[in-house]
């Protein structure tokens, strides 16, 4: 449905000047998408998750690379592409001084079609901001903002919709609410191509790409990226968990150690004396926790604990950034 | 053409529901062409005089009589001194000292010659240039009325020398008419404004807004989204510039002389070329203040070069060949003969021309340039 392989492209530097750094935004892209599928483009600010959206969507031609889109090569035939695909970018980028209704029913008509004939697509989600529809869209929250945009992306049925952070500024509820969404319409047979910087958003794709710096870490669906972390994971609680993040830094059997939520998530260096894990992955000696819980109660942290615990696809990326 | 007819739609909406842009549209444009005209006008009155006079005779109570009677001077200063004069001209009380010498009566007709001098401020140029000819061809005035008064008392046969005298009537706008004159160019300036500006910001909002990106992933075709931003500014021209018209009947009495059909297709011609710059401007503007600096520097220099005020003719050749490529120069021209003269088609298609080739220039420059950025 979407496939791309090789997509380069850099932007000149910030300063207009040829020989300033030039900013490689999407560095040699590969993969691909099914159809029907929910597909998650994970990573932080300025990975290039923008930059292929504008790609996929002809906005910007790529420098090098091949892609095509439902099929359609994205320099050839972008006029087909631009009938077909849904787009809704980062920022909310409808006509605010327009109401909610000439909004969609603008969208609408530049695709040729009316809001009648596609509302069963869109009912769940304008039916929500339906009491609404006569206030202009500038004048709507942020969460309503959205489902304005998605509404209008989908107003022509798509085949595929792109989905740029969608739910970035947007409340716990209605993130969960846009989730929801997102699922019934890949029932609906709409491949969706969705990025955000959210981790706990990942699991609810079907398959997820790990991306920064332009680079694609890891492709995979979220519980095979999970199993694929090597070695144990071990979750420190204490009270004090500022001073406690230094003492387990400082603890010499320490590979790694993040803050996550209120704990701490520790691996471990392999033991000394040759043990059988595989070599470059953090297995850790079955010793050094225990040894960990007594420094850690040496340096005046008495409720210390240290448990095992499984790792999360924030795990995984912070694992695949480290190497 | 339905995409087309929807677009227009939704831009008339959007601009109709902008309040503040829907009033400074109509009522700055009239407001500007009420006030303009009166203040901007050429004709120079209340030069201020410090007479010198060294003579206190008959014939030179008879010039200054002369001079404060033109009604362009008022005679602030009358002193026996040159010094105390020019003291007035430091002050800023006077612009021009005018000297008469002493025995001026009595060499005029002894010796039938004299001379003035005629001292002129000539900080602000304008009042100076006028001051002057004005007072020179006062002076001429009356040397004519005093060698006449002498010639009927004396000798009756110096009245037949031949004398060569100019006789000059002003064809078009007979009384010199300032308003006349002005009324036109500034309607121009007007429009000018309002077409290129508003047209660039328009667009460039839409950048802003990152609406446009979400227009260029729909299957709108370029040319029609450009058309789609182009006629309603066109439109709007067309009425601030009614509008203009109506202003300069009901104040200034000036009803065009020639055709309105030929007038306004000049307008549409003149607003295709400005609506052109105006995209062009928005094409290679990523915010609105960008846009708005490009256009006020391109607007300063339509108004100072397009003829409105000065004469392009006594522009440099280099000035008049550049003057050549801004269609605010042929419109503002077309408007004056139009109005003012009557003049048909024919008599402008070298102007209708030239605005044509510069808004086709402008048009495609911009879409070639929109097709690349976008």
């Amino acid at each position: 449905m979407i496939s791309l392989s090789n997509i380069k492209k850099t932007y000149p530097g910030g300063t207009g000047r040829k020989t300033d750094g030039q900013v490689k935004a999407l560095n040699g892209i590969s993969f691909n998408v099914d159809k029907g599928e929910l597909f998650g483009l994970i990573g932080p600010d300025g990975a290039g998750k923008t930059s292929l959206f504008r790609t996929l969507t002809t906005l910007i031609l790529p420098d090098e690379g091949e892609a095509t889109v439902d099929n359609y090569d994205i320099r050839k035939d972008y006029q087909q592409i631009r009938n077909r695909v849904g787009y809704m970018p980062g920022r909310f980028s409808l006509y605010q001084d327009l109401t909610v209704e000439e909004n969609l029913n603008f969208f609408a008509t530049v695709f040729g079609t009316t809001i009648k004939e596609n509302y069963d697509l869109i009912k769940d989600i304008y039916q929500q901001i339906e009491p609404f529809k006569d206030r202009r869209a500038g004048k709507l929250s942020g969460g309503m903002k959205q489902k304005l945009a998605l509404s209008c992306a989908l107003i022509h049925k798509p085949s595929v919709l792109f989905l740029d952070e969608p739910t970035t500024g947007v409340d716990v509820v209605s993130r969960k609410e846009f989730w929801a969404m997102l699922k019934k319409l890949r029932q609906e047979g709409i491949t969706i191509l969705v990025s955000t910087p959210y981790m706990d958003e990942a699991n609810l794709c079907d398959r997820i790409a790990l991306i920064q710096k332009g680079d694609i870490l890891s492709i995979d669906k979220p519980d095979n990226i999970v199993r694929s972390f090597p070695g144990q994971l071990y979750a420190v609680h204490a009270s004090d968990t500022h001073r406690l993040l230094q003492d387990v830094r400082s603890f010499p059997g320490t590979a790694t150690c993040f803050a996550f939520g209120d704990s701490l998530h520790v691996t471990f260096k392999d033991a000394p004396s040759g043990s059988n894990a595989p070599s470059g992955a953090a297995t850790g000696s079955p010793g050094e926790p225990q040894a960990l819980l007594q420094y850690l109660q040496a340096r005046n942290h008495p409720d210390a604990t240290v448990e095992k615990t499984g790792p999360t696809i924030e795990d995984c990326f912070i694992h695949l950034l480290k190497n | 053409m339905k995409t087309l007819i929807f677009l227009l739609e939704k831009e008339f909406r959007q601009i109709l529901r902008n309040k503040g842009i829907v009033r400074m549209l109509i009522i700055a444009p009239v407001i500007q062409l009420i006030l303009l005209p009166l203040a901007a006008d050429y004709s120079v009155k209340n030069i201020s005089i410090a007479v010198v006079d060294n003579d206190h005779s008959t014939a030179s109570q008879r010039l200054i009589g002369k001079i404060t009677s033109s009604g362009y001077f008022k005679l602030t200063g009358y002193t026996g001194s040159y010094k105390a004069a020019l003291s007035m001209v430091e002050q800023d009380r006077a612009d021009l000292v005018l000297q008469i010498p002493a025995h001026f009566e009595r060499d005029l007709v002894r010796e039938n010659t004299q001379k003035l001098y005629v001292a002129i401020n000539a900080i602000e140029g304008t009042k100076a240039n006028l001051g002057g000819a004005y007072l020179s061809s006062i002076v001429q005035d009356y040397n004519q009325e005093i060698r006449q008064d002498w010639h009927t008392s004396a000798t009756v046969s110096i009245q037949d020398a031949p004398q060569i005298s100019i006789a000059s009537s002003n064809w078009y706008n007979p009384f010199m008419n300032f308003h006349l004159y002005i009324v036109p160019a500034i309607l121009v300036t007007l429009v000018t404004a309002m077409a290129s500006m508003q047209t660039a910001f328009n667009i460039v909002q839409e950048k802003e807004s990152g609406t446009i990106e979400q227009i260029n992933v729909t299957p709108i075709k370029k040319y029609i989204f450009i058309t789609g931003k182009m006629i309603p500014f066109l439109v709007l021209g067309i009425i601030i510039f009614s509008l203009g018209l109506l202003v300069g009947w009901i104040f200034y009495g000036i009803v065009p002389v020639g055709n309105l059909g030929v007038m306004y297709l000049s307008l549409v011609d003149y607003l295709f070329a400005m609506l052109g710059l105006g995209l062009l401007l928005a094409t290679y503007s990523g915010t609105q203040m960008q846009a708005m600096s490009l256009s006020f520097f391109f607007i300063n220099i339509f108004n100072m070069m397009s003829g409105a005020f000065t004469a392009v003719d006594s522009m440099p050749g280099w000035a008049q060949a550049i003057v050549q490529t801004f269609p605010p120069s042929h419109f503002i021209k077309i408007m004056r003969m139009v109005v003012l003269k009557g003049s048909g088609l024919s008599d402008i298609t070298y102007e209708l021309g030239a605005m044509f080739v510069i808004g086709l220039v402008l048009n495609t420059w911009a879409i070639l340039n929109y097709r690349k950025t976008a």
